[in-house]
């Protein structure tokens, strides 16, 4: 790291302190915890794009895997829903497997002709379907009719929430596996609109099936790895100590996140330097500047392409996992392509993509941005219409201010790859 | 058993909805492969092109419905739509100017003008919110139906009714027309045949003496047209809000991959085949299967393969055996 680099990362620094001393601490220590979530995705989407050069834009998708395994994981099991449905749906699961490993292995045979194996794979894939949904539907109705105002799932494994972190990790690197097998080694732009596709298509799973984790009436009250604010202040030895306990406990909390999420960050930025600089990231580098030349070196470049987009999906998946700890809840509602995916992207752009600092700088600084350009917006807009009679056109600008941030980061992304395309700390 | 109502059953639930989102959703697919095969990049600003275009078109119907103007028993909206399809096209050139032909001069690869065109979306999403707000719009004025369901159940005495929306019908016809003049276009006039011959070979095209800033300004107005056409169909079928036309995306790229990118006939195709498979795999066939089989076998259950929430999954898995199986689409566009 350069002295620049420093001062770029104190100026980010001071920015988050200047908050806290104009604005208010909990908001300062909301902005660091939110942007340290921030710059793990952007490592992730670095490692792809900035170490192999593989477009995902589908990283809301790992994102909400890795809330979805934090629901799964940490959140006690229902004991009534498994006794009513349980058996019902992972049987159903099984059939499922089973249908789409014969599905395969018929299609990968090589004893039958083409137009045979077509028929059968059909047949296969008919049965398995029509064995599936009579498994399937009354388990699922029965699980979602269990205490549905609070229940109606099958709820989690009682593990302690640390555990789901790394599951949501592997849940990720599984649907990147999927989607890898089957889009890498094509041309970039379909891997982008296969991602893009995947992550609709798990948001759309998590909203509507209600028996894994409630759909879009939420998962609330996971467990934290940490004392909450409340449990602070019911401690006498906690209380005495401070004037006032109700802003200290918050705070507090808000701090041991910090460290929490640190560890993460300092964890894999570590790991990633040391791979950036071993003959591993050298040979991603290389296949990602010229693929044929390093295909002709024998390098499998389909096989690296999968590995990292494996790895990079995984670390997304941690990230999301960490963020629904911190909310305490899983809304599938709130995963928004823009906010989840191309910001994220903008964080990579801004920052240096191929550098992991630069990665990390984006995501602290743009996270900043998306929180600060609001107000300010509503400020600049408010001084702008100050002048002007009330009415309907009036109301209308105050109101649109909110969307000033979308702007503003279009604005941001396309003038630094205008201007800097490689970012505030570019690749060395 | 009764195969006329069962017939009609159909034409109503799958028939004509598919059809119009069919050509919403070719010509959609249209701006996306022409773009790929001329600027050759995949346009992620599309969908928030397609919601400019649109709210521009709302924004001058509701200034013609104020001063009293009206089309009959058509849309106002058809009166605006040359004046959005303007004010769209003078967008397109704007970001062109601005942010594209830079990065065109520099030759850069086209996966960096994907992430160009990631920057313009945010600009034009953020544009469109701040204007006209995130929140659904309607205004489709004028006759709403075509033929209500009432009234064909009257005139023909049958169980069900066929309704046709006047959105789905102009749908359709605004869309052939649209479609037959972009196919004479390409086909028969001199710029039309510069940009296919730049499409296929830009050297040869170089060579030969062809302007490629006129083609490429050409093929902007081109998609702007078409993408506030394809915007403007949909706003008055079903309603305009600017996320779902930022969603469309997806589809637009499963009918023109599923197509073959980068030729324009198979974008159609591609668009009704995403439409129809949509629409058949999440419809509830109880009623159609109830009417066409024997009463001792009717369904208990609604015969849904998929409920609509998943429709995404459709086009994607579509999008998915395409990739695997045959990856320059039905037509043999452009694949590396």
């Amino acid at each position: 790291m350069t002295l620049r680099d420093a001062s770029l990362f104190g100026l980010v620094g001071l920015l988050i302190v200047l908050t806290g001393v104009m604005q208010s601490w909990n908001l300062a220590l909301q902005v660091l915890n939110m942007g340290l979530i921030s710059a793990i995705m952007a490592l992730g989407v670095n490692l792809q794009w900035g170490f192999a050069g593989l477009f995902n834009v589908g990283v809301m998708g790992f994102v909400a895997l890795g809330g979805l395994a934090v629901a799964l994981v940490a959140m006690p099991p229902v004991a009534e829903s498994w006794r009513v449905g349980g058996a019902g749906i992972v049987g159903s699961m099984v059939v499922a497997l089973i249908t789409i490993l014969a599905a395969v292995w018929v299609w990968k045979s090589r004893r039958l002709s083409r137009a045979w194996r077509g028929w059968l794979v059909a047949l296969i894939l008919v049965v398995g379907f029509i064995i599936y949904r009579t498994l399937f539907d009354p388990a699922r109705d029965a699980v979602e009719s269990v205490n549905p105002a609070l229940q109606g799932h099958l709820g989690g494994l009682g593990l302690p929430a640390l555990v789901a972190w790394p599951i949501g990790g592997v849940l990720a690197a599984g649907a990147a596996w999927i989607i890898g097998k089957t889009a890498l080694g094509l041309r970039s732009d379909y891997l982008a609109i296969a991602t893009l596709g995947i992550a609709e298509i798990i948001l759309a799973v998590m909203k509507n099936e209600d028996w894994l984790a409630r759909g879009v009436k939420n998962v609330i009250g996971v467990p934290s790895p940490l004392p909450t604010a409340i449990e602070l202040q019911e401690r006498a030895s906690f209380a005495e100590r401070f004037v006032d306990p109700v802003t200290a406990s918050t705070l507090t909390v808000k701090l041991g996140y910090s460290l929490l999420f640190t560890v993460v960050l300092v964890i894999l930025l570590v790991l990633m330097q040391l791979a950036l600089r071993s003959p591993w990231g050298r040979m991603m580098r290389a296949i990602r500047d010229n693929e044929t030349a390093a295909a002709a070196m024998g390098k499998n470049v389909t096989r690296r392409h999968l590995q990292i987009f494996i790895l990079g999906s995984a670390i997304c998946g941690v990230a999301g996992a960490m963020m629904t700890t911190l909310d305490g809840q899983l809304v599938p509602g709130t995963y928004q392509p823009l906010r989840f995916t191309f910001l994220v992207w903008v964080m990579v752009i801004v920052g240096g993509s191929g550098n992991n600092y630069g990665a990390v700088l984006g995501g602290f600084l743009i996270w900043f941005l998306w929180v600060q350009v609001e107000p300010v917006g509503q400020w600049l807009i408010g001084t702008a219409t100050a002048g002007l009679p009330e009415g309907a056109f009036k109301s209308h600008l105050v109101d649109s201010a909110a969307y000033m941030r979308l702007f503003t980061m279009g604005v941001l992304m396309l003038l630094v790859l205008r201007f800097s395309p490689r970012g505030l700390i570019p690749e060395r | 058993m009764d195969l006329l109502n069962a017939l009609v059953a159909f034409a109503n639930f799958v028939m004509v909805p598919a059809l119009a989102y069919g050509s919403q959703l070719a010509l959609g697919a249209l701006g996306v492969t022409l773009i790929y095969g001329i600027l050759r990049f995949s346009n992620f600003a599309h969908g928030d092109t397609m919601a400019f275009g649109t709210m521009a078109v709302v924004l001058v119907t509701w200034l013609f419905q104020s001063w009293g103007v009206s089309f009959g028993p058509l849309p106002t909206a058809l009166l605006a739509l040359p004046f959005g399809i303007l004010i769209c096209m003078g967008f397109v050139l704007g970001t062109d100017r601005l942010v594209y032909r830079f990065y065109r001069a520099q030759k850069v690869k086209p996966v960096v003008l994907v992430i160009v065109s990631m920057g313009v979306m945010f600009v034009t999403n953020g544009l469109v919110r701040f204007i006209i707000g995130p929140d659904d719009q309607r205004f489709a004025d004028g006759e709403r139906f075509l033929i209500s369901a009432r009234d064909f159940k009257e005139m023909t005495g049958l169980q069900e009714g066929l309704a046709i929306k006047t959105g789905q019908a102009l749908t359709v016809v605004v869309a052939v027309i649209a479609v037959a003049w972009l196919f004479w276009f390409l086909n028969r006039t001199r710029t039309g045949k510069s940009m296919r011959a730049y499409s296929d070979n830009e050297d040869l095209a170089l060579l030969s003496g062809i302007n490629p800033e006129r083609v490429v300004m050409v093929t902007w107005l081109i998609v702007a047209a078409l993408a506030t056409l394809a915007g403007t169909l949909y706003g008055l079928d079903k309603s305009f809000k600017p996320f779902t036309y930022f969603q469309l995306l997806l589809p637009f790229f499963a009918a023109a991959i599923v197509g073959g990118l980068g030729s324009p006939l198979g974008a159609i195709v591609g668009g009704f085949v995403i439409a129809f498979s949509e629409v058949m795999i999440t419809y509830a066939w109880k009623k159609v299967v109830t009417y066409a089989v024997p009463e001792r076998w009717e369904p208990d259950s609604l015969v849904q393969l998929l409920s609509t929430d998943y429709k995404f999954a459709v086009s994607f898995v579509i999008l998915l055996v395409v990739l695997i199986f045959r990856p320059t689409g039905l037509f043999s566009g452009k694949s590396v």
